[in-house]
């Protein structure tokens, strides 16, 4: 079982991730350079907060066009375990592999604290070890976090019990106070808090290595 | 060729920082300002008789389909 890591000139959480898989997962893992066409041997890719391209044009919106995220669309399109956390989450909406977009947070704010987040749903890769309406403490950090569908995808997102994780208080105008979704094939996950900033106890929560966690297990039983 | 690409946020999109514009305005008398939508504009060079190349630029560079809509303006 191997990890990897996406690196974007200007992902800043990369080495975060890295650090949560080696160290406290205690998975292998390795970054993947952005240039790079193939993502072979590894079974789940990470793509990491930060600022790719500076945000430029839309977050998310340049990252879109490097050559790894040709291999990881084709990676997702076979069923791969692909994780996009915050700036990642933002280039997998950009990159039509989830649905819907990511807005202006409504306060103008960037704003970066611990929020609560509900668990929606059990049944994915990423929370199989979670329970149903479990309440886990992550922090966010972010400008950009508002989500956005019109009305017919999110009724879809909401039928298709695609939504992973609720803000207990909405903290950025996301609609259906959306933190996290998954796809519908249910094997790619984009959440705007970081389990990478809260997976052990002395970043003040551990409750995001549960999501490394059931990561882990999803693959074991694959 | 130059072309001038105006994207701007569907009508149905919340605009938060047009919003926050347009609520700072009273403050400067300019209180008949009911609405105010920000957008971007991109000048564009184009070699001649290359149109469509401006045209994919603007629709799947320049535009999020999700939330945004661009026109062109021709010089």
């Amino acid at each position: 079982m191997k990890f990897g890591v996406v690196i974007f000139p200007g992902s800043n959480c990369d080495h975060d991730c890295y650090y949560a898989i080696e160290s406290v997962i205690g998975k292998p893992v390795e970054f993947i350079w952005h240039q790079d066409t193939s993502v072979k041997g590894i079974d789940a890719v990470i793509l990491p907060g930060g600022f790719a391209y500076g945000d430029y044009l839309r977050t998310g919106a340049l990252a879109k066009f490097s050559p790894v995220m040709k291999a990881i669309g084709e990676f997702a399109s076979k069923g791969g375990l692909v994780y996009g956390i915050c700036n990642g989450f933002q280039i997998l909406t950009e990159a039509g592999l989830l649905p819907g977009a990511l807005l202006r947070n409504v306060t103008m704010k960037y704003i970066c604290k611990f929020v609560e987040l509900r668990t929606e749903t059990t049944n994915t890769p990423y929370t199989n070890l979670l329970r149903k309406g479990q309440i886990l403490r992550i922090p966010i950090g972010h400008g950009d976090g508002n989500f956005y569908a019109d009305a017919e995808t999110l009724q879809r997102i909401e039928d298709n019990d695609q939504v992973v994780f609720r803000y207990v208080e909405n903290p950025n105008g996301s609609l259906h106070d959306i933190a996290g979704i998954v796809n519908e094939k249910r094997n790619v996950l984009g959440m705007m808090p970081h389990p990478d900033r809260s997976s052990e106890v002395i970043l003040g929560s551990a409750d995001g290595k549960l999501i490394f966690e059931s990561m882990v297990n999803a693959l074991v039983s694959k | 060729m130059k072309a001038t690409v105006i994207v701007t946020l569907k009508p149905t999109v919340l605009d938060p920082q047009g919003m926050t514009i347009q609520r700072s305005l009273s403050s400067i008398g300019l209180s008949d300002v009911t609405d105010v939508r920000q957008g971007k504009i991109f000048n564009v060079d184009v070699k001649d008789g290359s149109r469509e190349q401006v045209e994919r630029l603007a629709k799947e560079v320049l535009t999020n389909p999700v939330i945004e809509e661009y026109r062109i303006v021709w010089e």
